[in-house]
């Protein structure tokens, strides 16, 4: 095996850290890599990845108007 | 030179929603969230001197959120009710996964029940299973993946190592699927299967 390919076990170590955009570089690329060739990893990968999205669609960015009104009022006090 | 009134206010306006929403999983209760974050926006005031950068506004707002909600819960809660926020835990070198209880690789190309569980799964779910994860859990879950914070942020955030983020993260993570997995059996939406590896 060529030095730079990581095998199941690694890349699955690594695949939260890579949804999380938290790998760079060479380790990123070593897990696109092999998610290219290994079609059960890509799976596993892809499950995650969705959920993840799901958690993401919990975030929201409304704002109850008296809850804005309040804080507000709170800023300007200071 | 410390932060002006009107860049804080645009600051704390632009993440409102998100404090709001991380309060609101913190305290499970929208009048105290309310409450959180208004506590949280005037002690950040007091100490916008300690805020490095304009950049660091982010992490450093929820960090004092998090401190907030610390030091309110441990004036109000009785002892001994409060849950331990150290990693005492061991590794487990094993942790749940609902993929390994779904994958069925044998399918290859005639089906993905992975995704057909996934289609299956309401919001309400999702919620649910995310207001039962303890404390500790829920806090980093919904820092990193409804909130979507870097690990170096929700280090700063929670005043804790990026390597205690990431344990914590995966640990948080395989809690959260177990719920998930438990609430989906309930509907009748999960077989209980071996896992595949």
């Amino acid at each position: 095996m060529d030095v730079n390919e990581i095998d199941c076990k690694q890349a699955l170590k690594r695949m939260l850290d890579f949804i999380d955009r938290e790998l760079v570089d060479e380790d990123r690329e070593a897990v696109e890599r092999h998610l290219q060739t290994c079609r059960s990893c890509c799976s596993r990968m892809e499950f995650e990845r969705e959920l993840k999205r799901r958690l993401q669609a919990l975030s929201s960015a409304d704002v109850p108007s008296k809850t804005l009104d309040r804080i507000k009022a709170l800023i300007q006090g200071f | 030179m410390s932060i002006t009134k009107d860049a804080f206010e645009t600051q704390v306006l632009g993440l409102l929603g998100r404090l709001q929403g991380v309060a609101m999983r913190l305290t499970r209760n929208e009048a105290d969230a309310e409450d959180l974050v208004a506590e949280t926006i005037t002690r950040a005031w007091r100490a916008r001197d300690s805020l490095a950068t304009p950049d660091a506004f982010r992490a450093w707002i929820f960090r004092i959120l998090n401190n907030t909600f610390i030091s309110d819960r441990r004036r109000i809660a009785v002892r001994g009710q409060i849950e331990p926020l150290t990693d005492s835990e061991t590794e487990d070198d094993h942790p749940f996964s609902m993929f390994e209880r779904l994958h069925q690789p044998f399918l290859l190309w005639f089906g993905n029940p992975e995704q057909e569980f996934l289609d299956k799964l309401l919001r309400e779910d999702v919620e649910r299973a995310l207001a039962a994860l303890p404390e500790r859990y829920r806090v980093v879950v919904v820092l990193a993946d409804v909130e979507e914070l870097k690990y170096a942020e929700i280090a700063d955030a929670l005043q804790i190592p990026i390597g205690t983020v990431r344990s914590r993260l995966a640990r948080a993570r395989a809690a959260l699927q177990e719920l998930l997995w438990a609430l989906a059996r309930d509907r009748g939406l999960a077989t209980p299967r071996a896992p595949t590896r």
